[in-house]
C-alpha cells in the first residue's frame, strides 16, 4: 500500500517536472506573471508531495506539515512578489 | 529469556497497536538541522529573486547561458533518487533488507548522475567563473547551486554508509531510525532543488 502511494507520488512529480520544463522551453514564461504563478504553484505541489509522501509528514504531527507548507508559501510567495515588482 | 523476547517484539507491537499515531520519522535533532537549512536557503532564494529585480539585464544574459535540459534532467534524477530512498525505507521496514540495499544503490546512481551533470554544467561555465567578480548573476548562481551541490555530496556519503549498514542487516523492522534520518536529509536536498530549479532555470 505504502509502495503504490510512493510510486504514484513519483510519477506525479515526473509529470509536473515535464510540464514545468515545457513551460520554460516554450519561451512563454518570459515576462508573464501568469506563467510565473503557474510554475511556482506547481513547485508548491511538488514540494508538498515530497513532504507528505517521501518525508512521511502525512503521518507526523500536524505542526511539521505546517512548517514545510509555510516555508514553501513564504519562499515561493516572495519569489512571485519580486517577479511581479520587476515586470515593466 | 522471556524478557528478551518481549523487548524484541515491543516496537512491532507498538506499531500494530497504534498504526495511526502521529510520528515524525527520523531523528528530531536532524529535523532541526533541516529547518535551519531551509531557512538558510530561503534567504538565498529570496536574495536571488530581488537581486534579479535590480539587474534584469544581467540576469537575463546569465540565465540565457543556462541549459534548461540539464536543469530538468537533474530534477528527474533528484526526484527519482528521493523515491528510491523512500522505497528503501519501506523495504527495510518489512525486513526485506537486500531489496532495501538495492534501492539505496539506485539512489546513489541518481545522485552520481546529478553530480556528473552539474560538474559538466560548471565546466562549461569556467570562463564565467573567472569573471564572476563583476557579475551578480554568476555570483548568486554559483553560491546557490554550489551550496546545494555540497548537500547532494554529503547526502550521498550518508547513503553510502547506510547502504553498507543495511546490507549487513543493521536495520529492519526492529530499528529503522538511522535510515529514516538519512532519508529525511536526502529528501530535504530534493525539496530545495524543487524551488531552485524553477527559480534559476525556468523563470526568465
Amino acid at each position: 500500500m505504502h509502495e503504490s502511494r510512493l510510486n504514484r507520488a513519483w510519477l506525479l512529480l515526473l509529470v509536473i517536472t515535464g510540464v514545468t520544463f515545457w513551460m520554460g522551453e516554450s519561451g512563454s514564461s518570459a515576462g508573464s506573471l501568469a506563467v510565473a504563478l503557474a510554475v511556482l504553484g506547481l513547485a508548491f505541489v511538488k514540494g508538498m508531495l515530497v513532504a507528505l509522501e517521501f518525508l512521511e509528514l502525512r503521518e507526523a504531527p500536524a505542526l511539521w506539515r505546517w512548517l514545510i507548507a509555510g516555508w514553501l508559501v513564504l519562499v515561493l510567495g516572495l519569489i512571485v512578489l519580486a517577479y511581479a515588482l520587476g515586470l515593466p | 529469556m522471556s524478557s528478551t523476547v518481549s523487548s524484541a517484539s515491543d516496537p512491532v507491537l507498538r506499531e500494530t497497536d497504534r498504526p495511526h499515531a502521529p510520528r515524525l520519522r527520523g531523528d528530531l535533532g536532524v529535523w532541526f538541522v533541516i529547518l535551519l537549512e531551509l531557512l538558510t536557503f530561503a534567504i538565498l532564494f529570496v536574495a536571488y529573486a530581488f537581486a534579479r529585480n535590480r539587474e534584469p539585464a544581467v540576469f537575463q544574459a546569465g540565465q540565457a547561458t543556462l541549459d534548461l535540459h540539464s536543469g530538468a534532467l537533474n530534477t528527474v534524477l533528484l526526484i527519482t533518487g528521493s523515491w528510491c530512498v523512500a522505497r528503501a525505507v519501506q523495504a527495510v521496514r518489512r525486513d526485506a533488507v537486500q531489496a532495501g540495499a538495492r534501492w539505496l544503490l539506485g539512489a546513489l546512481v541518481c545522485g552520481g548522475g546529478f553530480v556528473v551533470v552539474k560538474l559538466a554544467e560548471y565546466a562549461g561555465k569556467a570562463q564565467a567563473w573567472a569573471d564572476m567578480g563583476d557579475d551578480t548573476f554568476y555570483m548568486l548562481y554559483f553560491m546557490l547551486t554550489g551550496f546545494h551541490f555540497l548537500h547532494v555530496v554529503v547526502g550521498m556519503i550518508a547513503i553510502v554508509y547506510l547502504w553498507w549498514r543495511t546490507r549487513r542487516g543493521a536495520y529492519g523492522r526492529h530499528d529503522c531510525h538511522a535510515l529514516e534520518t538519512g532519508a529525511a536529509f536526502w529528501h530535504m536536498v530534493d525539496l530545495l532543488w524543487i524551488v531552485l530549479f524553477p527559480l534559476v532555470y525556468v523563470l526568465r
